[in-house]
């Protein structure tokens, strides 16, 4: 019993431990992604910003886009790292964002997601 | 009403469709009926609340536009369009009672825009408005669902919760409408 539960306390923590973009899925991610259409588009603002463009981008740089003040003031450039953080747990990172979400707490849809975005940044859809 | 009960798929998704009205209807009654109870607790709720109400709001105001378009668009048959019509009805309530609830807060309610950028080009029948309104409606839900847990008044939470449930619906039936199988993809949502 003690064994098994060393066993599961070695493969809990090597989980925990894992790279998120080990298996990292852009397939998957999109699946995760279609939580965001409430609020999102990829190629058009909507009640959030469009996400073409997204990497290297500096948050509230969309133009004509109404952001709150505190992702103005955030100083925020988007890349795998900094989305990595922001949806964990957006209202941590950015306090006052009106992207009023929970987050995505599980790093692999996370990883996930974050790579959709990548790949669809470079879309048809996106190189319009 | 059970759809094993019906003698062929396609009758028996017409007479959903055609009902569907009754049923959703209850869930807007609970949630105009929970409006006092928001009003009295008001004070409980934190300044972070109202954003969160007003993000609910736009996404509401755009829901309700999207439906416009939809049902002016001449690609909605009977009893499609009139399903449109009653769901648009639904999030026409729960724009009202959003707002209402931001000012009884202390809050500005946010206002619908001029105009919103739909994807008309990609809207050519009746199958891609209703694609487009599931997608929409699935995104409520996981919207509404990253929502609850925010709310510092749990009043708002639960009258929040209550329209993710009539979200959760309207997708379902969209899924159904579309023929897409199973209705209701998993136990969970996320």
């Amino acid at each position: 019993m003690k064994l098994r539960q060393r066993v599961l306390a070695v493969m809990l923590a090597l989980g925990a431990a894992a790279p998120a973009s080990a298996a990292a899925d852009a397939r998957r991610g999109e699946q995760v992604y279609k939580r965001c259409l409430a609020c999102h588009a990829l190629a058009y603002d909507r009640v959030g910003p469009r996400h073409c463009g997204l990497f290297g981008r500096r948050a509230a740089s969309v133009f004509g886009f109404g952001y709150s003040a505190a992702m103005r003031h955030s100083k925020i450039v988007w890349n795998a790292r900094t989305l990595d953080q922001f949806l964990t747990d957006p209202k941590k990172m950015v306090p006052g964002t009106t992207m009023t979400y929970d987050g995505v707490r599980d790093r692999t849809e996370r990883a996930d997601l974050i790579a959709y975005l990548k790949q669809a940044g470079q879309s048809a859809e996106c190189r319009r | 009403m059970s759809f094993f009960l019906m003698p062929a798929p396609v009758a028996s998704r017409r007479q959903f469709l055609a009902h569907s009205g009754l049923v959703l209807s209850g869930a807007a009654v609970a949630l105009l009926a929970g409006k006092d109870a928001l009003a009295a607790t008001s004070g409980h709720a934190r300044s972070g609340d109202v954003v969160i109400l007003n993000t609910a709001l736009s996404a509401e105001l755009e829901a309700i536009a999207a439906y416009q378009l939809g049902a002016e668009s001449n690609l909605l048959q009977k009893p499609v369009l009139e399903l449109a019509l009653t769901f648009q009805g639904h999030h026409k309530q729960h724009a009202e009672v959003l707002a209402s609830t931001i000012k009884k807060l202390g809050g500005k309610p946010a206002l619908a825009k001029e105009k919103y950028n739909f994807p008309v080009a990609q809207l050519k029948s009746q199958t891609d408005v209703l694609k487009f309104a599931a997608q929409l409606e699935q995104g409520a839900v996981s919207a509404y669902l990253g929502a609850v847990p925010l709310f510092g008044n749990r009043e708002l939470a639960k009258a929040a919760a209550s329209i993710l449930g009539d979200e959760a619906m309207h997708w379902a039936v969209l899924r159904q409408a579309l023929g897409e199988s199973p209705v209701v993809p998993s136990a969970f949502m996320s």
